[in-house]
């Protein structure tokens, strides 16, 4: 008599299926569980990798499907490491990127750090404060241009409150000195939250006792922050840091809404560019090499992070 | 037997009627951009529905995404649209690819004769290659870069004895681009009615077409050529001739000195907004724009003035081409039922239509007749600026050389970077790498 529900299923499984079964090893089994993954994984992931690779070697151009395809070597990878407009939207990426990441960081740990303390109303400005990243990035896109609208945008006038600046002498998405920091602002204003809701979830989970050792160690709050809260809210930090990175690295819909690239092409990052080489240019081959490019360096660049964050959590 | 009798008539009056509406009813789709007039074609096409027993669906991509939606549609070979509205720059390309059917041979069997449409719409918007008899479209759209101005403001006395003190000459419609400078600078940052006003509202759009399209507008007449007329895709010291740079940087000087704040990205609807809202005295936009203002709370009601584009420093005066052609789209499996809606919108009644309801009619029926001119506050200055025209390139890597244009003149006349010459210089160099990526040069 069968007890286990294991052994039900298997008194019940017919003889002819049982026999067969009962005939597969253990490796066989399981290649036989894995293999759909496997199988997706290669029609979803690598063979599309592959396939980049391939047109990236070629000068392919999706619109015309019917033209000759010619091998052009390694020509689509040196043309791209050698043109000063992918160098500029390269600065222009990295600029994004650092800036935003920072200001997240530190005002994400600073807005975290204070909803962590018990107050009155805590929950309904938790609430306030991570309404911006629910928000559609094409929609904040959209009305931060109208915030920065220099005739009747708020944004504007704050400045001009605070600062007496006439609010039509400026225009934040229309200076080559401001447009950069425009998309800056507006990137963390939307996604500072979710930095924020990272670090919250570390700060909760230190224990309340190590903090009471620490102050009948007599601990000053400023070393119980230094030697307690960072370095285990630190893990937490540096995932918050991979997430954004890799979020802002293929950054497209917010700054196209916002600026389109402009002015001139001062806000134009990897992405939009490559938007541009590969479906409005047409350049097939020429945008895959550019993709594979991006995709070495992130992967690369992730991979490394990855190893130090670990480390961190060794600790 | 009366009965029967009856039933065969009925029978054979229905099968009749069945083929002369060209046999089974279709479900017909039409693709074009989201704006004023693709809703005219919406009512206009009631009566085709009425008249072939076929029903219509229409496909509207708003402008900034139009070319990369439908573009996408065409080169993956998609059976979204049945008839395609498309741009005039895409006919290279889509000719090439294969994505339109020729039409020469229906034209041919149904009596639709080339030259009875303006000439520059047949050759903008129709043929490929150029200047040769083979058809890909009719027209459908004309359109044209024009202006508009505040009549009202420039009809005032105490601006117009002030305009006149300052630069010896009457406050009109401005007949030269230099002209419409001091036009531009006269009104800026002036108070009328209590409100900051400005001088113009020009394209600067970064996306898609829309600074080419207002700085070619502005080139052409200043020298600009995209080719050695003897000898084609030889560029230098054409497309970057001293008349060009003059050209350019007389875009950049309209930018610096005359436009709303905030106007780095704006392109048609940035341009009516400025103008509805009485924000600027001139206006460069589109033709189609200007029934729109016509009927305006604001600026209609003889408000609203219209002028062609003004001639250069040499006396040439160009305009850049807008507008569409109709084709039928060759991955349609219901080109039948397309074929019949193009030889419907084709006759001269409906094209009379078509311009009652805001469309702007191709057909010489229509444009040349009498009346033609006084039907609309605009209608002439239609007239003028079709017969100035002249387009970018129609090739098939229209697409890229757009993108190039787009970067190169953003980059100096908004973003301020280098100089007009460096800019026409950086683009003689990028037209040239994508025509020898194309095997013709």
């Amino acid at each position: 008599m069968s007890h286990t529900p294991i052994e039900r299923v298997a008194a019940s499984t017919p003889p002819a299926i049982a026999s067969r079964v009962r005939g597969l090893s253990d490796r066989t089994l399981a290649w036989i569980f894995v293999a759909p993954t496997i199988f997706l994984l290669l029609a979803v992931n690598i063979f599309p990798l592959v396939w980049t690779i391939r047109l990236s070697l070629t000068n392919y151009r999706a619109n015309r499907a019917g033209a000759e395809l010619e091998w052009v070597g390694l020509r689509n990878y040196t043309r791209i490491l050698t043109d000063p407009d992918i160098w500029q939207t390269m600065q222009a990426t990295a600029h994004f990127l650092i800036w935003t990441i920072l200001l997240q960081v530190l005002i994400g740990f600073t807005l975290a750090w204070l909803i962590n303390r018990k107050f009155r109303g805590n929950d309904l400005w938790t609430t306030i404060i991570v309404l911006p990243m629910m928000l559609s990035p094409a929609v904040v896109g959209n009305f931060w241009t109208f915030l920065y609208q220099p005739q009747i945008g708020l944004f504007n006038y704050a400045v001009s409150f605070v600062t007496g600046i006439d609010p039509s002498s400026f225009s934040m998405i229309g200076s080559v000195e401001l447009a950069p920091w425009a998309i800056v602002i507006v990137d963390t204003w939307m996604w500072t939250p979710f930095v924020m809701l990272i670090c919250l979830a570390g700060l909760r989970s230190i224990p309340d006792y190590i903090y009471e050792a620490a102050a009948i160690d007599r601990a000053s709050p400023w070393r119980q922050f230094w030697t307690i809260t960072l370095p285990m809210v630190l893990p937490f930090l540096m995932l918050a840091v991979l997430f954004r990175g890799i979020e802002n690295f293929k950054m497209f819909d917010l700054v196209v809404q916002l600026t389109g690239g402009g002015p001139g092409s001062t806000t134009e990052l990897t992405s939009i560019n490559l938007k541009r080489e590969a479906f409005e240019k047409w350049r097939t081959g020429y945008a895959s090499a550019y993709a594979i490019i991006l995709f070495v360096t992130v992967f690369g660049l992730a991979s490394i992070y990855v190893k130090a964050l670990n480390k961190v959590k060794e600790r | 037997m009366k009965t029967k009798g009856l039933l065969a008539v009925t029978g054979m009056a229905a099968v009749a009627g069945f083929a002369a509406t060209g046999a089974q009813a279709e479900d017909l789709t039409l693709c074009w951009a989201a704006w004023d007039p693709a809703n005219a074609l919406v009512e206009l096409s009631k009566d085709f529905e009425a008249q072939s027993g076929h029903t219509m669906h229409f496909e509207f991509v708003p402008w900034p995404n139009f070319a990369d939606r439908m573009l996408n549609e065409l080169n993956s070979g998609g059976q979204l649209c049945d008839l395609m509205i498309g741009d005039s720059q895409w006919i290279g390309g889509s000719a090439e690819n294969g994505h339109y059917i020729k039409l020469n041979d229906f034209f041919d069997a149904n009596g639709i004769k080339m030259d009875d449409f303006i000439d520059a719409t047949v050759t903008g918007y129709s043929e490929w290659p150029k200047n040769t008899p083979n058809y890909w479209a009719l027209p459908a759209f004309g359109d044209v870069v024009g202006w508009t101005y505040r009549k009202d403001w420039f009809e005032r006395p105490e601006l117009m004895e002030e305009f006149k003190g300052k630069y010896g000459y009457d406050l009109a419609a401005p007949k030269t681009f230099a002209e419409l400078k001091d036009i531009a600078e006269f009104f800026q940052n002036r108070d009328i009615d209590g409100k900051t006003v400005y001088g113009a509202s020009i394209y600067t759009e970064r996306g898609s077409e829309g600074i080419t399209m207002g700085a070619m507008d502005v080139l052409y007449s200043f020298g600009f050529k995209y080719e050695n007329p003897d000898k084609p895709y030889d560029m230098e010291g054409f497309v970057n001739s001293p008349g060009a740079v003059a050209g350019l940087e007389y875009y950049k000087a309209l930018y610096d000195c005359c436009v709303p704040p905030g106007s780095s990205n704006g392109y048609m609807s940035e341009g009516i907004d400025a103008f509805k809202s009485g924000q600027v005295a001139m206006q460069m936009n589109f033709a189609f724009t200007w029934p729109g203002f016509e009927s305006d709370a604001n600026v209609g009601g003889g408000k609203t003035g219209y002028f062609a584009n003004p001639a250069g420093p040499d006396g040439e005066q160009f305009a850049q081409l807008g507008g569409q052609g109709i084709s039928v789209v060759s991955y349609s499996t219901k080109q039948d039922a397309a074929l019949e809606y193009i030889k419907w919108f084709a006759q001269p009644d409906v094209q009379a239509k078509w311009w009652q309801m805001g469309g702007f009619s191709c057909l010489k029926a229509v444009t040349l007749a009498p009346d033609f001119p006084a039907s609309q506050p605009y209608a002439q200055t239609f007239l003028d600026s079709m017969a100035i025209v002249k387009d970018f390139w129609a090739e098939p890597s229209y697409a890229t050389l757009l993108q190039d244009t787009q970067k190169r003149f953003h980059d100096y006349v908004v973003a301020g970077q280098g100089t007009a010459q460096e800019a026409l210089d950086g683009l003689v160099q990028d037209w040239t790498e994508t025509f020898e990526d194309d095997g013709k040069l």
